[in-house]
């Protein structure tokens, strides 16, 4: 048989999942358990005066209860966002941050004892909206950021933008909003602590991210981080959503050490959307001087994220939202300012596509209204500028293979696109849209040298090969890829191999499972152990073969001589030669990123080893008279490079479009304010899944999917990412086809039959047909980072760099001190 | 437990004596009480279907269910679902068509299939979608499932042509 690469197959890990025999962080009962529950704020903002916990203590079977004094040190995922505390210090800043927590005997009685926790809070004024933030710089929700309630602002410019938009033929102002909306995985995130036998932390958690937890437990319990073990138990979905390190998670990890018993906590569906970490809303206004067939000159884009409570991965989030425009299309010149600002909300943070569908869907739908504007099929304008090759963007990201105008030309064939746009009758309509997404960002999250991702592999003479890594399974396949690309190179099937992941005492570290990094990274580190493996093993069978060993091929299960097949042993003979010759076998790999040519600060965000494009066309049928809006049909490429397991692949691309249709018709985390008399609260309009509405079975259309195979260097067998980029393109095309089908712009995500009425009735009374925002708001922009492009003689760092202005002021004051480190020589 | 209530019942075919809280649901008295962790619960307000379990047949959200209600009652979980060593064709064709991701939807689309082709052994898609629409999955976007069903549907058909009865669930 084949190898295992390329060839659709059951996932490893797929018995378990449908015997129901996959244990999550919910499944884990221990001898002697306890039950955690935490006390959470009902107001959005306020002062935290007095915590009385002498009721909840005296509850009967209560055996502890925490506040905030337990948790002074602060954490975050961001090293420059630790802003969080396990339980709240002097005051809350959203409704649902925790303040205290019950362990008891039951989850009922922890429950009922939270309730008899006394809180006196002093209210603080609450801000609603980005814009409340902007005008109100006190009261301060957090005493850091850039500037009252603004946590951070963000410019950058490459080339003379306004003198390439002021001289293009036209230019196109548009404002758009993309509303937040939620993970909503169907598993609640869960952890189960306790103290093992030798007296060490060892933690089970629903987490995407081990080893960032595992760091924020070290840091928040002052403990040695050699005595913590991290199991991610397998997910059950995660989409961003468990990406963070949680307050419930250091919580049950402390009251484990103090109480010396296994502590489980399970969040309720509502407290999973109070803890969010979901996408941003975003206000944009995008400004593009375009020529009259359609090209881009230059491209000014504003966007404002409304961040919620907490920093979470806010900051990289705000640079997400303009740092990948430039690898789709070519863009000259290019200015991106992004400012995010905090409110009284649970704070925003990755969703699949992490920052930027948002401005991916203004972009596109731009796009579509120049064409139109133009007299250009949308196709064949996206098709003329089509970024190239192996190139370098305005803002230093560096394209390698793209497979974009392979994704056009086949969606365009196969949904007859050339004889539906603007050619079905009135009511139904096609649009479409692309779109690109990391395969990994290109640096980690804390700066260092160190690998992303690392694979040992364990050999003996049973045969039996075992695959380390501390990826972690959140049911996209990431096992069934680490077994793929063991089993590829050893001429092994991916049941022959074990796999053990995402254990921090078992693992070499993986990063974790966001940013679409673990394919690639995981798989190259996978290729380099087993490849290591393999010589070791054919240098020891081309010793007992009498052959030599470049000549040897691992395939079937057997390693033979290309020869003959008659000199050739079984996989598990030569594990036995390569042991008698070398002793224990194990062997490793590691996988670092290359450097990224972007030198400017803001500019780590966006590089990847490699992008993956997708284009997609969207049919929909829109009924004038209520607005009412279906969706018939879907057809996407995508560039997958190589696709390893083509029936994950095929899952990855139409769960994309689904999570993307999903917040292109219906799912919104929107909120609401309680009457003055009820608390003035914020609260979260929908939390239930009753009330927050996803698709279900009956809605959804026809997906046809292309996958585009063009292996890409940087990728394992040629591989590029596909858990998020087929997400991307879905909402902008949806909007574009509701204006083929009656004319009027949605610009505002979600685009529902509210907003189409609305756009209708304002075009029957001759108004612009439209609905969307109509201004963007005025923010105190920074000084603007100035980079010169590579196609001007840019070396990738900004004129203005306030580091390098720093560095050079800190060097001379140095110097003054007599201290003579030479910090600008290194 | 002074107010605990004695509950008899079949699960999967076994049958079950047990002293249970009475206000304890029927998904909590599997997961709990009886370490029958397979179904999983999403909302627990009877909203996202990860709860359904088979009693006496039917798919039951074992969230909204006493489990005083299913003294006498026959219920089938995940974990009955494959016949002996044998996998149940919806569980075969789930594993190997992608049906199965994250896989906490899993349990209960596959025992809420199963009660459909239980009911009509040759359904159409809409039927499928129909049956499924109650059950919520983030991660496929549901056609690798429906695709999975549909599959199951053309293997049991051949067994029945075949003249092999499927072995029936307990």
């Amino acid at each position: 048989m084949a190898g295992v690469i390329g060839r659709p197959r059951r996932r490893v890990d797929g018995r378990a999942k449908v015997t129901g025999q996959t244990k999550f962080a919910d499944d884990i009962a221990l001898p002697r358990m306890v039950y955690c529950r935490l006390l959470r704020s009902p107001h959005p903002h306020a002062r935290i005066v007095r915590i009385d916990t002498s009721k909840a203590d005296a509850f009967p079977g209560v055996l502890l209860t925490l506040t905030g004094s337990t948790f002074p040190i602060p954490y975050g995922v961001l090293p420059v966002s630790h802003d969080e505390h396990a339980l709240c210090q002097d005051k809350v800043r959203h409704v649902g941050d925790p303040v205290a927590a019950v362990i008891a005997r039951t989850e009922s009685i922890a429950d009922q004892a939270a309730k008899l926790i006394e809180v006196e809070y002093e209210l603080l004024r609450t801000f609603g909206t980005p814009e409340e933030s902007l005008l109100n710089p006190e009261p301060r929700i957090h005493e850091y950021g850039d500037d009252g309630n603004i946590h951070k602002a963000v410019a950058m410019q490459f080339g003379d933008v306004d003198a390439a938009i002021a001289k293009a033929d036209h230019i196109f102002e548009d404002t758009f909003f993309f509303e937040g909306s939620t993970h909503l995985p169907l598993e609640q995130h869960a952890t189960v602590a306790l103290k093992d036998p030798d007296g060490k932390l060892v933690v089970y958690s629903s987490t995407q991210t081990p080893h960032y937890l595992h760091r924020a437990l070290a840091k928040t319990l002052a403990m040695t981080a050699a005595h913590i073990r991290v199991i991610a138990t397998p997910n059950g979905g995660g989409f961003g959503g468990k990406s963070d390190p949680f307050n419930h998670e250091i919580v049950v990890a402390k009251a484990a050490m103090m109480l010396d018993r296994p502590v489980k906590i399970t969040l309720s569906r509502e407290e999973v959307f109070y803890c969010h970490r979901g996408r941003h809303p975003v206000q944009m206004k995008f400004r593009a001087g375009v020529t009259k067939d359609g090209k881009i000159t230059g491209l000014d884009l504003e966007t404002l994220l409304d961040g919620g409570a907490y920093g979470s991965y806010g900051v990289a989030s705000t640079f997400y939202t303009g740092a990948l425009q430039t690898v789709t299309y070519e863009i000259p010149t290019y200015r991106f300012r992004g400012c995010r600002v905090f409110t009284n909300k649970p704070a925003c943070g990755p969703k699949r596509g992490h920052g930027t569908p948002q401005a991916r869907f203004g972009q596109e739908v731009q796009l579509d209204k120049i064409a139109e504007t133009l007299k250009l099929d949308p196709a064949e304008m996206r098709l003329n500028i089509v970024a190239p090759p192996n190139s370098l963007t305005a803002n230093f990201m560096k394209i390698g293979t793209i497979g974009l105008a392979e994704c056009i030309r086949k969606v365009v064939a196969r949904s007859d696109w050339k004889n539906k746009f603007r050619k079905l009758p009135y009511g139904r309509g096609v649009g479409i849209a692309c779109s690109s997404y990391l395969s990994g960002a290109g640096l980690p999250i804390n700066w260092n040298d160190l690998p992303h991702s690392g694979v040992q592999l364990k050999l003996d003479r049973s045969g039996g090969v075992t695959a380390f890594c501390g990826a972690t399974e959140i049911g996209q396949g990431s096992d069934d890829v680490l077994a793929a690309c063991v089993a590829e190179i050893l001429g092994l099937e991916t049941f022959d191999i074990r796999v053990v992941t995402g254990d921090t005492d078992l693992t070499p570290v993986d990063l974790g499972s966001y940013s679409s990094r673990v394919t690639l990274m995981m798989g190259n580190a996978a290729i380099q152990a087993a490849e290591r493996a393999r010589d070791l093993l054919a240098e020891a069978v081309a010793e007992k073969l009498s052959v030599p060993k470049e000549q040897l091929v691992f395939a079937d299960g057997r390693v033979s001589h290309a020869e003959g097949a008659e000199k050739s042993c079984s996989f598990q003979e030569a594990v036995v030669f390569a042991e008698a010759k070398f002793g224990t076998i194990g062997t490793t790999g590691s996988y670092t990123p290359p450097k990224p040519p972007a030198r400017y600060k803001g500019g780590g965000v966006g590089p990847t080893p490699t992008y993956s494009y997708s284009a997609a066309i969207v049919e929909v049928e829109v009924d004038p008279e209520t607005g009412w809006l279906t969706v018939p049909n879907v057809w996407i490429g995508h560039d997958i490079g190589r696709a390893l397991n083509p029936t994950l692949v095929r899952g990855q691309v139409e769960g994309g479009v689904y999570m993307g249709l999903g917040e292109a018709l219906m799912e919104e985390s929107a909120f609401r304010r309680l009457p003055a008399k009820l608390s003035n609260a914020l609260v979260h309009k929908f939390p239930s899944i009753l009330e927050y509405k996803s698709l279900t079975s009956l809605d959804m259309p026809n997906i046809f999917t292309d996958l585009i195979e063009d292996p890409d260097p940087a990728g394992p067998f040629g591989a590029k990412e596909v858990g998020q980029g087929p997400l991307l393109p879905i909402m902008p095309a949806v909007a574009n086809a509701v204006y083929d089908a009656v004319g009027v712009r949605v610009d505002e995500i979600p685009v529902t039959p509210e907003k189409i009425l609305k756009a209708l009735t304002a075009k029957a009374a001759g108004k612009p047909a439209r609905y969307g925002p109509d201004s963007f708001p005025s923010i105190p922009w920074p000084e603007t980072l100035m980079v010169t492009p590579p196609w001007e003689g840019g070396d990738g760092r900004a004129a203005n760099d306030p580091k390098r202005k720093k560095r050079v002021a800190d060097a001379g004051t140095e110097v003054k001190a007599g201290i003579t480190i030479a910090r600008e020589a290194k | 437990m002074s107010n605990s209530f004695r509950l008899s019942l079949s699960v999967n075919g076994e049958p079950i004596d047990a002293l249970v809280d009475p206000a304890k649901t029927l998904l909590e008295v599997l997961r709990e009480d009886l370490q029958l962790t397979g179904t999983k619960h999403g909302c627990e307000l009877g909203e996202c279907g990860a709860c359904a379990v088979l009693v006496d047949g039917q798919p039951v959200l074992s969230c909204l269910a006493l489990a005083v209600e299913c003294g006498g009652r026959s219920v089938t979980t995940i974990e009955g679902i494959a016949a002996g060593d044998e996998l149940h064709p919806l569980q075969d064709a789930m594993a190997d068509l992608g049906g199965s991701q994250c896989g906490y939807c899993s349990p209960g689309i596959i025992v809420t299939a199963k009660a459909l082709l239980d009911r009509e052994p040759n359904p159409t898609r809409e039927q499928i979608k129909e049956a499924l629409s109650g059950n919520l999955c983030r991660c496929t976007g549901y056609l690798q499932i429906v695709e999975a069903v549909e599959s199951a549907v053309q293997k049991l058909q051949t067994k029945v042509a075949a003249g092999l009865q499927p072995r029936a669930t307990k």
